[in-house]
């Protein structure tokens, strides 16, 4: 239904955050300046290192924590001012937070029950979702007899039954194996698609958040770096945290030498001078940058891909990894460098100690200010 | 035979020290058992005797009777003390049960300020002498008219019954994932729909076995009544108390079987409760 991207320009600011900050003990903020818009419908994750501040912010949404400035609006008005109970918000908890004492029905059924819903829509409702997460035989089980994956479903479906105008998960599969995680992404994505809810869903695993979202805000340090759409957020980071955080990247430090509109010519530690694509370094020269390259967009002489610039590096080390070869490089000054090449009659011959000419285009190679 | 369990590094000594170390376990057991189990035969001797006489001993049917049973029910001390222990006993329980469980779970939140002081504090009657509560209790309470009154015995009852119900209020909530109580939120329950909905049957085994605790606290409590209680407040411990200075039969021997009895039922009673609990924390182990 959402092809990644759709949602980038066209927002209908239905959840809009407005300078949020948040501290806990009045003296460091937790949440520097969090802003974010989102559209209704949209899958949108929150992707940061641990201790980021995205379970805060989902608190702040939820209403559990109070929000120290700024404002969160849900459909135009600002959700801080209702109590928690009332912002009709479904959570899903890490840790399902399924109520033991009530069987899969009467889980399913609370929040119907608290809205005071007749009894035969109650039942309907709950069949119906029973039948979603395909557990239509385990109504009158108790959450104890359910395995990981069908108590993260039940929990899913609990946090959906009353239509909700949004639904916060954090980190939701972060305690089911790699397997058991992959069909439970699959099966949010499903019912997602079916019945079109609005999600902020929570992660540290960038290859959940990649393979899931509409969008991605990526988020460290108290402030959303860059919230984009999975692949521009892969080809196009907008600072060195993003490129570093989201994939694989080189990191070259150097020089401006000299800018003109969006490319920047870089004097390396080699003394060669690259061209890079410009992000968010200064123009002026002499200042520092740090230029990003992924190790599939750099290419060994000789090639046949086309280039802009060169480095000449020492190979130290090969690695085989079955389908694909790494080759590790050092820069005089004693940078990394890490190419990838599928291992096929293309990977060049190339011995430990041998010096080579690395390639690659501008419009691969980013120039940030360091981080 | 019997060697071949020990280790095979064992030496004389070693094996002298166990067998030390089981005879004083059985002896401080024997001390303790010993002389709650000698009353009970003797609640049923025949004749006004503390001791064993010799039909009973010969086990001659003659030499057994309910006579002291029959004393209690036919005595109208014996009967108002009985329904005094009850009254008071329930009502100090409700009172202890319901202000000791919330003090749990306010003192059980991270927001509580001076926990540790609080919780000092109301814990505190099990930590003092009790002779020095009672004492102070009589001086406040005489203040107050609350002295020789069955209110004046309910509340300071309910005082000494708080701390079992914190205790094991907190032990629960210690269980209590918090995030259930959030859940219960978040589906859109008031704080108070919640509390009732989630939070009270989750906590129930420990409010229930912190009842029992406070109950039987009060059950058995004589230095406060002492202190307390005007003629019409006597408990069966300040009867029993009387009935070994003023008339001594074995009388008290009967009622000190019941008790024991009711004991015994109150202590299958947390053996049950603690049973499912324990139950229901595997549960809830499952779901964090
Ligand atoms: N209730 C709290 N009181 C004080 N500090 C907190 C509280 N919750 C979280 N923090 C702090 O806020 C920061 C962000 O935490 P959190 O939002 O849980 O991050 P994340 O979910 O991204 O791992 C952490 O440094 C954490 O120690
Ligand atoms: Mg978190």
């Amino acid at each position: 239904m959402n092809t990644p991207g759709t949602f980038n320009d066209a927002s209908d600011h239905y959840l809009q955050f407005k300078a949020v900050q948040k501290s806990y003990d009045q003296v460091t903020l937790v949440v520097k300046d969090f802003n974010l818009d989102v559209s209704q419908g949209e899958f949108l994750t929150l992707l940061g290192p641990s201790g980021s501040g995205k379970t805060t912010v989902l608190m702040m949404m939820a209403g559990f924590e109070s929000v120290t400035s700024g404002d969160i609006l849900l459909d135009k008005h600002p959700i801080t001012r209702t109590a928690p109970y009332r912002r009709n918000i479904g959570m899903v908890f890490q840790n399902y937070a399924l109520f033991p004492h009530m069987s899969i029905a009467e889980n399913l059924a609370y929040p119907l029950k608290v809205r005071k819903k007749p009894k035969a829509e109650i039942e309907s409702q709950v069949a119906r979702f029973l039948a979603l997460i395909e557990l239509e035989a385990f109504g009158n089980r108790t959450p104890g007899q359910l395995s990981g994956g069908q108590r993260q479903r039940v929990a899913l479906a609990r946090a959906l039954i009353f239509n909700p105008s949004l639904v916060l998960m954090d980190e939701p599969l972060g305690a089911l194996d790699k397997k058991l995680r992959e069909q439970m992404q699959l099966e949010i994505l499903r019912l997602h698609k079916k019945l079109g809810f609005t999600v902020i869903y929570v992660t540290h695993d960038q290859t959940e958040a990649l393979t899931m979202s509409d969008r991605i805000a990526v988020f460290n340090d108290g402030v959303v770096q860059q919230c984009a759409s999975p692949d521009v957020l892969y080809e196009q980071p907008s600072n060195a945290f993003v490129a570093d955080f989201i994939g694989e990247n080189n990191f070259l430090p150097g020089v401006v030498e000299h800018v003109s509109d969006d490319i920047a010519d870089i004097k390396v530690s080699t003394g060669e001078v690259i061209r890079a694509t410009r992000v968010d370094c200064g123009d002026s020269g002499s200042d520092k940058v740090t230029v990003a390259i992924r190790p599939e967009k750099l290419f060994i002489l000789p090639t046949d891909h086309e280039y802009d610039s060169a480095i000449t590096v020492k190979l130290t080390d090969r690695l085989y990894v079955g389908d694909f070869l790494r080759y590790f490089f050092e820069l005089p000054d004693g940078t990394e460098i890490v190419v990838k090449y599928l291992n096929d009659h293309a990977a060049p011959r190339i011995a430990v100690g041998d010096e080579v000419q690395l390639v690659f285009r501008a419009r691969d190679s980013f120039a940030f200010s360091p981080m | 035979m019997a060697r071949a369990s020990y280790p095979a590094y064992y030496t004389f000594w070693h094996i002298l020290g166990e067998y030390a170390l089981k005879l004083s376990a059985w002896l401080v057991l024997f001390f303790l058992i010993l002389p709650i189990l000698v009353i009970i035969p003797l609640s049923f001797n025949a004749e006004p005797f503390f001791s064993f006489t010799q039909g009973m001993l010969q086990l001659d049917p003659e030499a057994y009777s309910l006579r002291w049973y029959q004393g209690i029910v036919e005595n109208d001390n014996w009967l108002l003390a009985i329904k005094n222990s009850f009254f008071i006993g329930i009502f100090a329980t409700l009172i202890a049960t319901t202000l000791g469980t919330l003090a749990a779970i306010g003192l059980s939140s991270d927001d509580m300020p001076f926990k540790r002081a609080i919780m000092a504090l109301l814990l505190s009657p099990m930590i003092v002498p009790l002779i020095i509560i009672a004492a102070g209790m009589f001086f406040f309470y005489t203040k107050f008219s609350l002295a020789g009154s069955y209110l004046g015995l309910i509340i300071a009852h309910a005082a000494l019954g708080v701390p079992f119900v914190i205790i094991t209020v907190t032990a629960t909530l210690s269980n209590f994932n918090r995030s259930l109580y959030y859940a219960g939120l978040s589906l859109g329950a008031s704080p108070i729909r919640t509390f009732f909905d989630v939070v009270v049957p989750l906590i129930r085994p420990g409010v229930i076995s912190g009842a029992m605790f406070a109950f039987v606290t009060s059950f058995d409590e004589v230095v406060v009544v002492l202190f307390l209680a005007g003629p019409g407040q006597r408990t069966i411990p300040r009867q029993m108390f009387s009935g070994l200075r003023e008339q001594i039969n074995p009388t008290i021997l009967a009622v000190a079987t019941l008790l024991i009895l009711v004991s015994v039922l109150f202590l299958l009673a947390l053996e049950l409760l603690r049973r499912r609990s324990e139950k229901m924390r595997g549960l809830d182990d499952t779901t964090r």
